[in-house]
């Protein structure tokens, strides 16, 4: 069964069955759609409200609140650029720019191809070696322009 | 056989040591060696990283910094035995940036495989809560008060006090969770120790739990950490088949469960009652107090709230005891201090000493200066709500009460050097923007007041009324500072107001400029 957007409902009625009786269940809930689907469709909003004994608007509260979650389908790795001060000190500046440009995108947004999507972050523990970004789950320290260029050629 | 060690940690990795790692492998297989490779930690030195161990009968003998494709060569050249190779740095003991410092939060870092409770045991693990089980909750809650430590997040509350109010406020649920969204800039001590030696953090929670009467923790963790959320939850997993948590453990009749619970970028949760809220599965927000955590915390009970490297301290604190701790310090700030030197910096990386030596020390003789070969003009002190200092306080003593009296704080230990390329009205309007993305909304000063902030320094910048506007700027600074509900808006007119005041010459640029025009 699917619901009207398409996505699978076993994802969202799983995610609450696992989460409806763990005490403050819903930030868990909502990284285990995330993680499936990459996004929270806002046709679950509904379902996982009523499964969680939530209304809607808490779930969309949350939603919304939290960087990390997004309503809307998104590339297939997101990139993030650490512009934290630490990466500041390093030269972050010059190299958001040079980011935004070689993808054409600016934050928050998703190229063409629909591989990345590109988000700002502020901080990836990794400040002795900065400036730092995060694609996928791994680090890349002391990234200029051109390392830059070379690890997406890589990807 | 033998040993080699490459860190499995996050920055370690970021300079590639997975890539290390499988080179040599690949290198000892193809010449026929009987070889194991432990993924530790790292102990901190991250200059040298991805820093290659090998143990040998004299001990453990390094090489540093390790790229994919020096490991060839390091192998014609002796690896891994001591070699005359220009990346061989003798016994790790004998590397004077580490072997100058006093470790005891990160004693074990590096040095042991992270996800072994042998290791972790035979280096003194344990200890502390085998000790905590023959005590009562008040005599543990003395013992931590008596260390004199205090909340290593920044606030510096004193331990046992916190401890305390919990133990005896009553109640028939009661929680203790650690604080591991670690958000400011220049500050990774708490990943570090959790990739490095998970188990002293479930131990310090452990012993807590034991104090308190807690029988539930939770550890909340930012979600730009995912290598310590492995870690971690490998760990509990072994403390649990181990009978270190769970229901009964060690056959004491008392039992405490522990959950890894993942946060989802919002900086503001790191300030405790946010992080409650987001730990209730919430919105963020920041509540008003009291109720004090302690006495209506998570779920409405009893909870403490403690900083990674508080709760991973009291595990030392209990295994060598108040007393040995305490001696170490300076003033009213006990223990030790774990600096984490970042941003410009030669020789960036993780620094427990005691509390009590200069910030200068700390820059030129560990950091060895900036990383870019120019003077060093700016160091931000305790991450993105910390003032901005010029070399005129440079001597200040690392201490709570040294920094609180300069107008600056501590934190959580975080330093970032900026050399003489800084814009200090850039930096100053970063701490307004910040505070405008990351606020939680709830109160005036903070949610209104940040973006007017920007806004102000905007007009600065663009020398608009620039006198008239640094004086608004000024008293929009005095009412986030006094009208606020949190930290968040209460103290991000520290690096404005510092700016303002140490480099007041990059608030007047645009009308050098244009005067010189």
């Amino acid at each position: 069964m699917q619901t009207s957007n398409g996505v699978p409902e076993p994802v969202v009625t799983t995610a609450i069955q696992k989460y409806a009786d763990v005490p403050g269940g819903l930030l868990p809930l909502l990284h285990d759609i995330q993680a499936i689907l990459g996004y929270v469709p806002k046709d679950c909003v509904p379902a996982i409200a009523s499964g969680m004994g939530l209304s809607r608007a808490e779930v969309h509260g949350v939603i919304s609140f939290y960087h990390d979650f997004h309503d809307q389908p998104r590339g297939q790795k997101t990139i993030h650029v650490c512009r934290a001060e630490a990466c500041q000190a390093m030269g972050s500046r010059k190299l958001e720019a040079h980011v935004k440009s070689r993808l054409g995108i600016d934050y928050g947004g998703t190229t063409g191809d629909g591989r990345f999507s590109l988000e700002p972050v502020y901080c990836l523990g990794n400040c002795a070696c900065s400036p730092s970004v995060r694609i996928g789950d791994d680090v890349y320290a002391r990234v200029d322009a051109q390392r830059f260029d070379k690890i997406l050629e890589a990807l | 056989m033998v040993k080699i060690y490459i860190p499995a940690d996050t920055t370690a990795c970021a300079l590639g040591a997975d890539s290390v790692a499988e080179e040599i492998a690949t290198q000892a297989r193809n010449r026929g060696m009987d070889f194991e490779i432990v993924r530790n930690g790292s102990r901190g030195a991250f200059w040298l990283e991805p820093l290659v161990e090998v143990d040998t009968d004299e001990g453990r003998i390094a090489y540093g910094p390790v790229e994919a494709g020096d490991v060839a060569k390091l192998f014609d050249e002796g690896f891994p035995g001591t070699s005359g190779h220009e990346l061989f740095l003798g016994n790790v003991a004998d590397i004077e940036w580490l072997a100058r410092q006093d470790r005891l939060t990160f004693a074990r870092a590096g040095l042991i495989d992270p996800l072994s409770l042998d290791d972790y045991q035979r280096e003194g693990g344990y200890e502390g809560l085998e000790k905590a089980l023959r005590m009562t909750p008040e005599e543990i809650v003395e013992a931590v008060a008596d260390s004199g430590l205090r909340g290593r997040g920044g606030a510096a509350f004193p331990t046992g006090i916190k401890w305390r109010t919990v133990l005896n406020a009553p109640a028939d649920q009661k929680y203790v969770t650690a604080n591991a969204d670690e958000g400011d800039s220049g500050t990774f001590a708490d990943r570090l120790l959790m990739e490095a030696d998970p188990f002293q953090l479930i131990e310090g929670m452990t012993i807590c739990a034991m104090a308190v009467g807690a029988s539930q923790g939770y550890i909340y963790l930012r979600s730009e950490y995912p290598k310590a959320l492995h870690v971690l939850n490998h760990a509990i997993a072994k403390a649990e088949a181990a009978n270190l948590l769970g229901s009964d453990i060690r056959c004491s009749g008392r039992g405490f469960h522990l959950e890894v619970r993942v946060g989802a970028g919002a900086y503001i949760c790191g300030e405790e009652t946010s992080m409650l809220d987001s730990l209730e599965g919430k919105r963020g927000m920041v509540r008003f107090k009291p109720p004090l955590p302690a006495i209506e915390g998570l779920f409405g009970k009893p909870t403490v709230v403690n900083n990674v490297l508080t709760l991973a301290a009291v595990s030392t604190v209990l295994a060598i005891g108040a007393s040995h701790y305490q001696q170490y310090g300076s003033g009213r700030s006990r223990g030790t201090l774990s600096v984490q030197l970042a941003g410009n910096i030669l020789r960036g990386g993780l620094v427990e000493i005691p509390f009590g030596a200069s910030l200068r020390e700390l820059v030129e003789e560990y950091g060895g200066g900036t990383a870019s070969g120019r003077p060093v003009r700016a160091i931000q002190v305790g991450g993105p709500l910390g003032a901005y200092l010029p070399e005129s306080q440079w001597d200040t003593a690392l201490d709570y009460e040294a920094f609180t009296e300069v107008g600056a704080m501590l934190g959580h230990g975080g330093i970032v050097v900026f050399d003489d390329d800084v814009d200090m009205l850039e930096q100053a309007r970063f701490a307004m923007e910040f505070c405008a993305v990351e606020s939680c909304g709830k109160c005036t000063p903070c949610r209104i007041g940040s973006v007017r902030g920007v806004e102000l320094i905007d007009k600065i910048g663009k020398n608009e009324e620039s006198l008239l506007n640094i004086e608004l700027l000024e008293g929009l600074c005095e009412t986030m500072d006094q009208g606020s509900l949190c930290a968040m808006g209460g103290l991000t007119p520290m690096p404005v107001r510092s700016a303002l005041k140490y480099f007041p010459r990059d608030f007047q640029r645009a009308a050098e400029s244009e005067h010189q025009g």
